[in-house]
């Protein structure tokens, strides 16, 4: 560790160009750091009535801290919040039990949770059981649904692709055209046109009375969408397993899904880790675009904030805290991934 | 098992009738027949491009042959899911860069075709599979991961994971190519116990020493046919055609 902080210190003064270069970062960063550090620290307002209470030079957290509930939990009832937090608290506690368990069980209990997962959401958050009353998902807003949306689209992306990837390179042909044609055209469409589809023109083309949620309508469409992407992502890692393992097991006399399931996926699947998780990450951010097709995730949820009269002109502040909210999660699955990755490579 | 002076019965196992393949316009079999009695070690050899991969591979269809017919056990091998996995599941192969699983362990190597080709329940399973790796002198590795072995190593469990299926036959193709010399004899000695033990084996190889130690016959490749086939003293001393005088006096 002091080598390394010693071989810091002195490649900041190695060359000419290197003294150049700490000058001018040093420079860059007493312009800069003080005055973010005054706006986000010290002329910072924490605790005010209303937006009057906060001073025009520093920043207005206590708005944050004020509508922060409603970031989380949207405009769901409030006397009713309790039952997300079970929804969501289920399947992350299964989750986190897994940390205790054997690497082979493991993998089993996460498989679980995430299966959990929309069980848990559709019975405590939706509710109409136990006792509880339905909370229509129009109500549903804020992180809660970003991650609703987030989590199932993506869960669902990962064996759709699979499947997507497998059917592009079956040797059935029809298979082989339906799943390339179905990749294809998704990949080229804006994912915004999928969501107008989706939540506008759906409804034209089902038959009177039949009526699909909303919600479930994005959510459906986004997993198709993210699966086709999915699916390249999975076709690269087929390509990249050796032709000698399509053969052992052949040769062993595994069929066709044994092979896949117990041989090459687990292999192809490795080797695309670090793109999957790069999906991830993507389509996690993009659920932000459900804003235009009116549902209240969190980034809506913030923006609706800054039109409330008691907290007029605080936008920078909110797109400070979504940002902030948005690289927590997604600087997290990189970091997950990469910590994946290394433990793969210790085989 | 039956011992190396028990009669070989005349059952005739494997037989390849006129096989024809062609990669593109490259006709790299043709009209190529051979068969092999249960209990026999078959010995093909021949220069590289001779054909002679294409044909082990031909046997338990890895590659389909255009035209002609493989014959295991009297029945004819269709390409279809259920005779390929009769007959693949009654017959191994052994490949030049082994082909062990990555990602599973030596054991889980071993014990996932009987547990889902064979239906054998696990723990019967594991035990068979720790039997055939003692067999291979290898049971003391059993629950590494093949990276962490030696080319070797690597090649005799991939003969155990063969042997876990209790094939009729074991394919060999080039199975010590792709080893360092030292290791060589390590699988090579497995596979003379094997074939001592009477199994019936199909052996590409270039290690001539075999041959002469257990073959029953000798094939010898060039070009996509058959050029000779004698029992191995015949073929060594007094090879027949001037193709064979030629390469024996190259790998010899």
């Amino acid at each position: 560790m002091n080598g390394k902080f010693m071989s810091f210190i002195r490649g900041l003064y190695a060359s000419p160009f290197s003294i150049a270069m700490t000058l001018f970062w040093a420079y860059l960063a007493f312009l800069t750091i003080p005055t973010v550090v005054n706006w986000a620290v010290i002329n910072a307002v924490f605790v005010a009535e209303d937006g009057d209470g906060c001073s025009r030079s520093g920043a207005c957290w206590a708005f944050i801290i004020a509508r922060f509930d409603d970031f989380v939990f949207g405009r769901y009832p409030e006397a009713e919040r309790w039952r997300i937090i079970v929804a969501f608290g289920l399947p992350l506690i299964l989750a986190l039990s897994s940390l205790i368990m054997s690497q082979k069980q493991r993998g089993k209990i996460l498989f679980g949770s995430i299966l959990l997962f929309p069980i848990s959401v559709l019975l405590f958050m939706y509710g109409g059981v136990l006792g509880m009353e339905v909370v229509e998902t129009r109500l549903w807003g804020g992180f809660a649904l970003t991650l609703v949306i987030a989590i199932s689209s993506i869960a669902s992306a990962l064996p759709i692709g699979i499947l997507l990837a497998l059917g592009r390179r079956s040797h059935m042909p029809v298979i082989a055209l339906v799943s390339t044609t179905f990749i294809e055209v998704a990949r080229s469409v804006p994912m915004i046109t999928v969501l107008f589809v989706a939540s506008i023109m759906f409804p034209f083309f089902v038959p009177e009375g039949v009526e699909v949620d909303k919600l479930l309508r994005t959510i459906i469409a986004v997993s198709l969408f993210a699966g086709a992407y999915m699916a390249e992502v999975i076709r690269g890692g087929l390509q990249a397993v050796d032709t000698g393992q399509y053969e052992a097991s052949a040769a062993m006399g595994h069929g066709y899904w044994q092979s896949m399931r117990f041989i090459i996926l687990p292999q192809a699947l490795r080797i695309s880790i670090p793109a999957i998780v790069n999906l991830f990450i993507g389509f996690f951010k993009d659920t932000t675009l459900v804003l235009v097709i009116g549902l209240f995730d969190l980034l809506n949820m913030v923006l609706s904030a800054t039109s409330d009269p008691k907290w007029l002109g605080f936008e920078v502040e909110g797109y400070v805290f979504a940002a902030a909210v948005y690289f927590i999660f997604c600087f997290g699955m990189g970091h997950y991934s990469r910590h994946l990755e290394a433990k793969q490579k210790q085989r | 098992m039956q011992s190396q002076e028990a009669p070989k019965t005349n059952d005739i196992l494997l037989e390849a009738r006129n096989l024809n393949k062609f990669y593109g316009t490259f006709h790299a079999l043709k009209d190529v027949s051979m068969e092999l009695k249960k209990g026999d070690i078959k010995v093909i050899c021949g220069p590289s491009g001779s054909g002679k991969s294409t044909l082990i591979r031909c046997m338990n269809f890895l590659e389909i042959p255009e035209q002609g017919d493989v014959i295991f056990k009297g029945q004819k091998v269709e390409d279809s899911t259920k005779s390929l996995r009769a007959l693949r599941s009654q017959m191994c192969m052994v490949f030049q860069s082994f082909n062990l699983y990555p990602h599973l362990t030596i054991l889980e190597n071993c014990t996932l075709a009987p547990i889902w080709v064979n239906k054998t329940p696990r723990k019967e399973a594991e035990e068979q599979a720790m039997h055939h790796l003692e067999r291979v002198k290898i049971a003391n590795q059993a629950s590494k991961y093949p990276n962490q072995l030696s080319g070797g190593q690597q090649q005799r469990v991939a003969i155990a994971r063969g042997l876990t299926m209790n094939p009729e036959v074991i394919l060999f193709d080039e199975p010590t190519s792709a080893l360092d010399p030292e290791m060589i004899k390590e699988v090579l000695d497995v596979m003379i116990s094997l074939g001592n033990s009477g199994q019936s084996m199909v052996c590409v190889t270039h290690e001539m020493g075999f041959a002469r130690e257990v073959a029953d016959s000798v094939t010898f490749m060039a070009e996509g046919q058959i050029i000779e086939t004698g029992n191995p003293d015949e073929f060594f001393t007094n090879p027949q055609t001037d193709r064979a005088k030629d390469f024996l006096s190259h790998v010899l």
